[in-house]
């Protein structure tokens, strides 16, 4: 019974096999950004106040009177162990801080994407049943509109008008109104955390503290998808096989939905991938604007402080966040598109 | 000789015509390069014919609203905005230029070596450029910048780094298809070498779509180095640019002043808007059949 006798099987261990040079190049460049640090790493550690003597110190503790490759080989090492260096800012090793702070960001992110990937598909799917109509131009007009929208702009639109003007919104300061208690930690996931307590008073806050960011992200990613949507079903639906369906007299939902829209979710899934790209990148704004404690604000305050490690933890674990998740899609393709998989690539 | 002139005036007319009767019947691109012309006009003429000098504080006059003598308010020292936004338009369009420049370059010159060579140059090009692609950009440029230090020329680099793999990529594309093509074998038998075919006879052929992602990749550029700025990289304080205008309107806000945010923001994305639809039009012109 060897993997070849399963050739799906084969193709998924073939594709986490293709993501391994990814994971070696992202560990490569971000130990490149860690050693290009602005002057002398070691004094910089060392601070401002060291004599010659500490600084040499601490060069021979970092390691960094060793070659380059020695240091690549000893980074590999720390990375296996998790270990990420530790925040100057925080006091706290990189690692554990942006694991307390993942999944802030993930709430945020995933909540946005759900959003906008129930927004967008529809209307693009409607766009593209109905072109010319009103549908397609508004889906026109949002799709330009929407990749031009900076997002950090946009979100100060939005605290402007519904907390400002219109005072339905609860003020952009984190997660929680201080006056409510975390939920316990369970997840991490506000919602899902305070839904497993059964406190609907906490859940409806936490609520309310989501909906600004993620309309603030779900109208930036939104664009590209309805775009994609659009384009992906007008050439499913002009396909030969529509035809033949439709002139068989299957109803025109099922030619709509079982034939046109499976074929055309390749693509849409695809972009996906592209979109959370931007996503996680736009995230960092989003989060900054609303001051939401994820990852994002965490790099941000880093950056201000100059504090590298924690910079460079984050963009470390955002490349490693996306690598895995374009494996996840790639995988999903497999399930979505049997034919895919067996194209040996 | 005589047909030589004759043929490339026709040609040029024909050009010129597909480009009137496109424009002709898509407004909307008729516009994008109004807009695009005024953009221009604004980072060459502006700081010149701005009402007020965007450093010049007054304490007197900071935080008022929009009105006659400052078109867009003035901020919380003072200083109109309408000036600041005006002058701001030539930082933030070298920013986004120099970076697109830069990456259109680095990215012919490795994508044309890729895509004519092959071989393990290719190999090791894609993989680089898969691993710069497996970083989220943004995330990518924060990284960068924090790295090489925070300074105008290493948001431009930084930019430019992100936007390599798309040139690179379309270039190795175009240049690969017609590696064996029958006018590339003809200039290699006239007796150009391998770098001149490469460079006078293909490349070319590359330009209309490079056009196009230069026209597109300009008003992301814009929003990168804006997103930077506004979480505090690169351009420093007194320095009008529209993301940290954008920033510093930002705790504005809350209290009600939102011309300070607003203004800068909204040109921001009149830019980016700008840049987009040309590229669209743009796209409709070289290639028709991708319209979506």
């Amino acid at each position: 019974m060897s993997v070849a006798a399963y050739p799906r099987l084969r193709a998924v261990v073939m594709r986490i096999a293709q993501s391994i040079p990814v994971v070696i190049g992202v560990v490569v460049i971000s130990f490149l950004l860690t050693r290009a640090l602005p002057g002398d790493p070691a004094a910089y550690f060392a601070g401002a106040a060291a004599d010659e003597a500490s600084i040499e110190q601490i060069r021979v503790a970092l390691g960094l009177d060793k070659p380059l490759i020695q240091q690549f080989f000893i980074y590999v090492g720390d990375l296996l162990h998790g270990d990420l260096g530790q925040s100057i800012y925080s006091g706290q090793p990189v690692a554990s801080d942006l694991a307390k702070r993942l999944p802030a960001s993930l709430e945020l992110t995933l909540t946005a994407l759900m959003l906008s990937c129930g927004i967008a598909i529809p209307l693009g799917i409607l766009a593209a049943t109905r072109p010319g109509s009103w549908v397609d131009h508004l889906c026109r007009v949002l799709v330009t509109a929407g990749v031009s929208l900076p997002t950090f702009f946009t979100g100060i639109l939005l605290i402007y008008v519904f907390y400002y003007l219109l005072g339905i919104a609860p003020a952009p300061l984190g997660r929680l109104d201080f006056i409510y208690l975390d939920p316990d930690h369970v997840t991490g996931f506000y919602l899902i955390d305070a839904a497993l307590m059964g406190d609907w008073e906490t859940w409806a806050a936490a609520a309310k503290q989501l909906v600004l960011p993620a309309i603030t992200l779900a109208l930036f990613t939104l664009a590209p998808i309805a775009r994609m949507t659009r384009a992906a079903m007008l050439t499913a639906l002009s396909a030969d096989f529509i035809r033949t369906a439709r002139a068989a007299g299957l109803s025109s939902r099922t030619v709509l939905y079982t034939y046109a829209f499976r074929n055309a979710l390749l693509p849409v899934v695809t972009t996906l991938g592209m979109v959370f790209s931007f996503a996680l990148g736009a995230n960092v704004l989003v989060e900054k604007v609303f001051a939401w404690p994820g990852i994002g604000s965490y790099a941000v305050e880093a950056l201000v402080v100059s504090d590298y490690a924690a910079v460079q933890g984050f963009v470390l674990a955002m490349a490693l966040l996306f690598v895995a998740l374009n494996l996840v899609i790639d995988l999903l393709y497999t399930v979505i598109d049997p034919r895919i998989g067996f194209a040996a690539k | 000789m005589s047909d030589i002139p004759l043929k490339t005036v026709s040609k040029t007319s024909g050009g010129l015509d597909h480009l009137i009767y496109v424009l002709r019947a898509n407004p909307v691109t008729l516009l994008a390069f109004g807009m695009f012309a005024l953009i221009v006009l604004s980072a060459v003429f502006g700081p010149m014919l701005v009402p007020y000098d965007p450093l010049q504080t007054n304490a007197s006059m900071a935080l008022q609203p929009p009105s006659w003598d400052h078109w867009f308010g003035t901020d919380n020292v003072g200083r109109d905005v309408f000036s600041r936004v005006i002058v701001a338009t030539r930082l933030d369009l070298s920013i986004s230029v120099a970076a697109v420049a830069l990456s259109f370059v680095v990215g012919s010159v490795l994508g044309s070596i890729a895509g004519y060579w092959g071989g393990w140059l290719d190999i090791v090009l894609n993989r680089v450029l898969d691993t710069i692609m497996a970083f989220p950009l943004f995330v990518l440029a924060m990284g960068i910048v924090a790295a090489l230090g925070n300074t105008i020329e290493n948001i431009i680099y930084a930019t430019a780094i992100i936007n390599v793999p798309f040139y690179a990529r379309l270039v190795r594309a175009e240049v690969n298809i017609r590696r064996n093509a029958g006018f590339v074998q003809a200039a290699k038998l006239a007796g150009n070498s391998d770098i001149q075919v490469l460079a006078l006879h293909i490349f070319p052929n590359a330009l209309p779509p490079m056009m196009v992602q230069v026209s597109l990749n300009l008003g992301w550029a814009i929003l990168n180095a804006a997103g930077l700025s506004f979480i505090g990289l690169g351009v420093s304080p007194p320095t009008a640019e529209w993301g940290i205008m954008v920033a510093e309107g930002a705790n504005f806000i809350v209290s009600g002043e939102w011309w300070m945010a607003v203004f800068p923001g909204l040109w921001l994305m009149m830019a980016v808007f700008t840049f987009n639809l040309l590229g669209d039009g743009l796209r409709d012109i070289v290639d028709p059949r991708k319209r979506t």
